[in-house]
């Protein structure tokens, strides 16, 4: 094998995928079979970090950077002058069994420019998962992108071999995808995204009836959206969202904050900054929606479309809600300790099942793990709390403001340093 | 069921002389075990089978003599009766209960005989509760607390092992983990990698995992293991991979978000050494 020039290769193709933020391995129940390579471990694993502190879990590369579009905010669109490559299958497969078998990762992620049409593209990525699957006998985790446009049949092959499917919409509203990405429709990215779907209901009906059913998708789909670089608002991001999660039983929906990496009088200019810290907050929002029993119209109200990046989403709502609080730890229901700014979903389990032993105080919140910076602003202990006459005062939110620095302050400050 | 033999050829602590009160007590017997997981629990046993009140459960390879009244009990390990503790505290705090307190045990936190010892006392005095929830109490926070650290090494184990490939096929991995977390992730290993033949070793407990494609065991060298011109024995491809994944990790960053302290705080930099990506 000629590894300069596979090395080459892997760096032109790894760089054009990075901006995939998805690296998740969960999910997977995949497990090994006798002799066989490969086992998916169901809360996933990091292997390592990058130095922009990102996960990597699974081998990240494009199966090609030629692409027949022209999106305006991807770096591999068609009318980017750059270095272009493209893998063999057999150069995927070697890779991945490769890294797999030192424990660098936990299996791949392939995604891919489009070349000639969807459907060669997405026949080619199956080529891939399917050698992996059947002539490697590799079990570990598979993430395939759907390729938009992609037929029913291509799909259902896909399914039988990945653990995970993927549909980047990229541009939240569909006015923003028809100015960025003209030859991109909507509709063509939720025909395999329901497709999936349905198949895997359709996996989970038949297996209450038989035994052995082949895998379909196990670990089910994502997607992904770019963040500022059209000038849709959190809320209309937070809805989108809502939507996927609802109606398409998507496992994660993915923030990605737009680089500036090309010049296009459609894009923010090449001097805008990352927007790490609005990112953050969808991310919180997310969480909120997902673990914390928030409803998507609780954590934004429509006079107010932008999240607050002063204070986190879960604060902003109690500041806003302040007739729920205090709250008492010993008789609260678990819903509302885990709507206390500064508990954790971990804290609360905690918090719950010791008060069953004894009642709580405030030293026994510290060492559960809660914040208690934030916390005891608003909570009800029986021995009662010295901090809740904050609660009525008209600069509360001045002081929790505050007694906390945010980890973003230095890094990532909204402001331009000038040096 | 519960017999884990390991031989601890335990690190010297230096954290040993823990000033714990009772140590200096009058009437103090002190209890000497062999270091094994069933010869702590045979030690358990014995303090309930003498009804010991004064009592601490010293591992002998750590023992210094503090306490000159301090009267010595060499207990023999027995099996049986490490067994039929576990089997009680079994059906009081379920297998996860005793998975815990093996991870209090692997910590070889100076404190562990006495927090193991504590939360049995707590489970015998209410068999009905599961205690190891009592998060309330100081010593079972420090066990939940104890449990959190070790489960988070051996979780990073399975991610920062790296296996390098040997010229006779063998894909080998040396570690330095913080806590003996090898018993661990044995099965993790195990289940994964079954066409392979592979080895973990951890360098500073001199013993390791080897799997020859039939059996998985550990395996205690003599003397540590001579890793004197080491990459002159790898096999012919495996720099060339070392380097595709050193070239693949520095391409998958995105310059624009560098991050440097977080990134430190996933990969701490005590890791750094045996990471193919950091070197």
């Amino acid at each position: 094998m000629n590894f300069e020039r596979l090395k080459e290769k892997l760096e032109i193709l790894a760089d054009a995928a990075k901006y995939d933020v998805s690296c998740s391995s969960s999910g997977g129940t995949r497990k090994n079979k006798k002799g066989a390579l490969g086992d998916s471990s169901v809360s996933g694993i990091c292997h390592t970090y990058t130095e922009d502190g990102r996960c990597v879990s699974l081998l990240k590369i494009l199966l090609t950077n030629h692409c027949i579009y022209d999106c305006a905010y991807c770096v591999s669109r068609s009318s980017n002058d750059i270095k272009r490559a493209a893998f063999t299958v057999e150069e995927v497969t070697d890779l991945t069994i490769n890294f797999y078998r030192r424990n660098y990762i936990e299996g791949l992620f392939l995604s891919s420019g489009i070349f000639k049409n969807a459907d060669t593209t997405m026949e080619r990525l199956v080529r891939v998962a399917k050698k992996l699957r059947l002539e490697e006998n590799f079990n570990g985790y598979i993430h395939l992108k759907s390729i938009p446009g992609a037929s029913d049949e291509l799909m259902q092959e896909a399914a039988l071999y990945a653990d995970r499917l993927s549909i980047n919409l990229e541009i939240p509203t569909e006015s923003g995808l028809k100015l960025l990405a003209p030859e991109k429709n909507r509709q063509d990215m939720l025909n395999p995204m329901k497709y999936i779907q349905n198949g895997i209901a359709q996996y989970k009906d038949e297996k209450k009836i038989f035994r052995k059913v082949p895998k379909f998708a196990p670990a089910g789909q994502s997607t992904q959206m770019i963040v500022g670089a059209t000038n849709e608002n959190d809320l209309q991001i937070i809805k989108v969202a809502d939507h996927f999660y609802k109606n398409f039983n998507l496992k994660r929906v993915y923030y990605s904050g737009y680089v500036p990496v090309l010049e296009d009088k459609r894009l923010p200019s090449l001097t805008t900054e990352v927007p790490i810290l609005r990112e953050n907050r969808l991310y919180q929002s997310d969480w909120l929606m997902r673990f914390y029993g928030f409803k998507a119209e609780e954590i934004l109200d429509p006079n107010m479309p932008f999240l607050d990046l002063e204070v986190d989403p879960k604060l902003s709502w109690a500041l806003r809600h302040l007739h729920q609080f205090p709250v008492n730890l010993q008789t609260a229901d678990y819903q509302m300790i885990l709507r206390i700014p500064g508990i954790g979903v971990k804290t609360a389990k905690k918090i719950v099942s010791a008060r069953r032993f004894q009642v709580l105080n405030m030293d026994h919140l510290k060492k559960l793990g809660a914040a208690v910076n934030r916390a005891k602003y608003f909570i009800d202990f029986n021995a009662g709390n010295a901090y809740l006459k904050y609660l009525t005062d008209k600069n509360f939110r001045k002081l929790l403001v505050g007694g906390s620095s945010s980890k973003f302050h230095n890094q990532f400050s909204q402001q331009l340093s000038l040096f | 069921m519960y017999t884990l033999k390991l031989n601890i050829r335990s690190i010297q602590l230096k954290t040993l002389k823990l000033q714990n009160p009772i140590t200096h007590k009058l009437n103090m017997t002190t209890l000497l075990y062999d270091g094994s997981f069933d010869g702590l629990f045979t030690a358990v046993f014995e303090v309930f089978e003498y009804r010991y009140k004064e009592v601490e459960i010293v591992n002998k390879e750590r023992f210094h003599q503090e306490n000159i009244f301090a009267e010595i009990h060499e207990v023999i390990t027995r099996n049986d009766k490490a067994e039929r503790v576990l089997n009680k505290l079994e059906q009081h705090i379920g297998q996860s209960g005793i998975h815990e307190l093996l991870k209090v045990y692997l910590s070889e936190h100076p404190e562990s005989e006495h927090l193991i010892l504590s939360a049995v006392k707590q489970s015998i005095k209410h068999p009905d509760e599961n205690i190891l929830q009592n998060y309330a109490d100081s010593d079972i926070l420090k066990i939940s607390k104890i449990c959190k650290s070790v489960s988070r090494e051996r979780h990073r184990m399975t991610a920062f092992v790296r296996f390098e490939k040997m010229q006779d096929g063998v894909f080998f991995a040396k570690i330095d983990p913080d806590f003996d977390v090898l018993p661990l992730i044995r099965k993790h290993f195990k289940d994964r990698y079954q066409d392979q033949k592979w080895m973990i070793y951890d360098l500073r407990r001199n013993y390791g995992i080897l799997y020859d494609l039939e059996s998985c065991d550990f395996f205690y060298p003599e003397e540590k293991l001579d890793l004197h011109q080491y990459q002159q024995k790898f096999h012919d491809d495996e720099n060339n991979y070392q380097k595709l994944w050193q070239r693949y990790f520095t391409k998958t960053n995105i310059v624009e978000r560098k991050n440097l302290k977080l990134h430190v705080q996933h990969v701490p930099k005590r890791y750094w050494k045996y990471l193919t990506e950091k070197r």
